[in-house]
């Protein structure tokens, strides 16, 4: 608007390159302009990192007996212990184990956990609704009715169930090892039933495009339809699902664990973490339950908030 | 010359019923809806047949049936001598099925938006196992687009350009057949003669045979070289072109010609159709076109004409002449 602007000097025309066009892009260009998307993004981002990185950051090891201390068991954070004059940043539990260290390796079995079972759910989902919505009749109303069936009792309830089978048929021994499996296992088969609905809805839509009919007419099978030109269509909405699942499945992970029903105490995750941390709530050692409640809230809350944003952005009737 | 396509006695009815507990409930019968009824025709090598019609005549639902995507209920298909719905030998229904390919009405969704346009075009010969190098290239340029569009996504593209791009897919297996289901009804007045003309041009040089679909008359007048009408899944009247336009015989393509605007015609009276085409799931009894013919005698109620054939004409109407 002011006189004094400089002229603006010719671009030089050179393609932009593929990171420079990739940034210029609608969806990063809408993620830019999202400040909860970036901040959730970072502080996402920072945990994995912490997690899967734990070994060369967490000052102890928590699950090796040997370097433990029961003389530095409820040492307050930040303060040096009374006897061994140890100290450490978040405090250390009834055990003596640093519960910093704890949060960075519970955190691992937690997201471990949580990405195994999404990855297991949206497997099982995409494939049975592709299966559903392609073909229809009868394929599709067994299928959409266990679904349906399913839904109707809490994911919970029907993970438990499942936890408790899958312990029941392993033997003893094993029961420990087997724990996080199991555990994926019963998460991943009890949410599978959104994705399933929500590929059968989009597929329903797709197959009756005229490309797939194209598809069709010049003699595919109906699986290289499904999968190379249906899939890749439908693949929006199962990847806000897929993070919002994420954050579901890391909570029901959580909410297992601190039932008792899930990670066993020598491996804890962060529902095992909070779990062993209420039993000391009332007592005053409030920091063995404050800190991994408050990494599990921020871990679930930033994924909630991506997914959030993830959604509007891949949806084209809200840009 | 020889029926390319051979059409005989086709007859296609939709499962319309409710689901069956629907039924049970609301204690319903099955409803059947019958799309095609007792179609017969031949289309001769390297001509361009066109079916017209309003919407639910049947049209493209014949379309369909042609190219393989649905099953006929009744009566049979052949193309160059060969039976799809009952031809055992795969090797020969394969070979066939390359010769027909089919252009879609809606351009928007006639291409795979996560595909590259060179993917699509290869995409009839691929599934094959043929050689696809340089394809997309080839053909891209032979329907007017640039060779370098081969690298971009369908939504880069007009919608006449992507029309052309489904011309150019339909052409990859080098058929002799191709279905057109109103292949310009979702493009401008302005892009459908470029599209028209380059259809044209094609079945020209390669000596191609049209199956035609439209329900726009000036745009059959353009293309067809014979033209059949029909109504309510049945074929009124097929004539070649140019007697069909000067001496239409049935009351339905006479009423459809006053109906249609005309460049000549401003200020003229114009005749609306009278009535509207009716259910069918429960079609008239005798000639389904007596509820709205200003003809209709008693005969028309009970008796369903048969296709007769005055001069070059075949009609199927109890009182033309």
């Amino acid at each position: 608007m002011t006189d004094t602007a400089p002229p603006i000097p010719p671009t030089p025309e050179r393609a932009p390159s593929r990171l420079a066009r990739a940034w210029q892009s609608d969806f990063l260009y809408s993620f830019r302009r999202a400040p909860v998307a970036v901040v959730s993004f970072c502080v996402v981002l920072t945990l994995v990192l912490c997690a899967v990185f734990a070994p060369l950051i967490a000052p102890h090891d928590p699950f090796d007996p040997a370097t433990l201390n029961l003389m530095n068991g409820f040492t307050p954070p930040g303060e040096a212990n009374a006897f061994t004059g140890d100290s450490f940043l978040l405090g250390t539990d009834d055990q003596g184990r640093d519960v910093f260290s704890t949060i960075l390796y519970g955190m691992r079995i937690s997201l471990f956990v949580g990405f195994s079972a999404v990855l297991l759910a949206m497997v099982l989902g995409v494939v049975l609704g592709l299966l559903a919505g392609y073909s229809g009749g009868w394929t599709e109303t067994i299928i959409m009715r266990v679904a349906d069936v399913q839904l109707t009792f809490p994911a919970i309830l029907v993970a438990m169930l499942i936890f408790g089978i899958a312990k029941g048929i392993t033997p003893p021994e094993y029961r420990d090892q087997m724990a996080i499996w199991v555990l994926i296992l019963a998460i991943g088969l009890s949410d599978w039933v959104q994705f399933a609905r929500v590929v059968r809805g989009a597929t329903l839509v797709e197959k009756n495009k005229e490309y797939v009919q194209a598809a069709r007419l010049v003699g595919r099978s109906p699986l290289s339809i499904m999968l190379r030109h249906i899939l890749p269509n439908v693949l929006n909405p199962v990847l806000v699902i897929a993070t919002i699942s994420l954050a579901l499945a890391i909570i029901a992970e959580a909410t297992l664990s601190f039932l008792g029903v899930g990670a066993p105490p020598t491996k804890p995750s962060l529902g095992t973490l909070i779990r062993i941390g209420q039993e000391f709530m009332f007592s005053g050692e409030w920091w063995i339950l404050v800190f991994p409640a408050a990494t599990l809230l921020a871990l679930a809350l930033s994924i909630n908030l991506l997914g959030d944003w993830l959604r509007d952005a891949l949806n084209p009737k809200l840009r | 010359m020889s029926a390319l396509i051979s059409i005989k006695n086709l007859t296609r009815v939709f499962d319309v019923s409710k689901p069956w507990l629907n039924r049970v409930l609301e204690r319903r019968d099955k409803a059947y809806l019958t799309a095609v009824s007792d179609v017969s025709f031949d289309v001769e090598d390297k001509t361009v047949y066109a079916l017209v019609g309003e919407s639910g005549s049947g049209k493209s639902t014949i379309g369909k049936i042609v190219v393989g995507l649905l099953p006929a209920s009744d009566g049979n298909v052949e193309i160059d001598g060969v039976d799809l719905a009952t031809e055992t030998d795969p090797a020969k229904v394969a070979e066939v099925r390359a010769e027909v390919q089919m252009i879609f009405q809606d351009p928007y969704a006639s291409l795979n938006p996560r595909w590259r346009v060179r993917e699509i075009i290869n995409e009839p010969v691929a599934a094959r196992g043929g050689k696809t190098e340089g394809l997309a290239e080839k053909l891209l340029e032979q329907v007017g687009l640039s060779a370098q569009d081969a690298g971009k996504f369908p939504h880069e593209f007009s919608g006449g350009q992507r029309q052309r791009i489904c011309i150019a897919r339909a052409l990859a297996s080098n058929p002799r057949i191709i279905v057109c289901d109103e292949p310009t009804s979702a493009l401008d007045v302005s892009v459908q003669s470029q599209v028209l003309n380059l259809m044209s041009d094609l079945q020209e040089e390669m000596g191609l045979t049209y199956l035609f679909i439209s329900h726009d008359l000036t745009v059959v007048h353009h293309m067809a070289d014979v033209i059949g009408v029909l109504y309510l899944g049945r074929l009124v009247e097929e004539a070649p072109r140019d007697r069909l336009f000067s001496d239409p015989k049935h009351p339905y393509t006479q009423m459809l010609f006053d109906a249609a605007p005309r460049m000549d015609g401003f200020g003229r009276e114009v005749d609306p159709p009278k009535g509207e085409i009716p259910d069918p799931i429960n079609p008239p009894s005798g000639c389904a076109f007596h509820p709205r013919c200003p003809l209709a005698v008693d005969r028309c109620k009970k008796e369903r004409p048969e296709m007769r054939k005055i001069g070059d004409t075949r009609v199927a109407c109890h009182l033309a002449e």
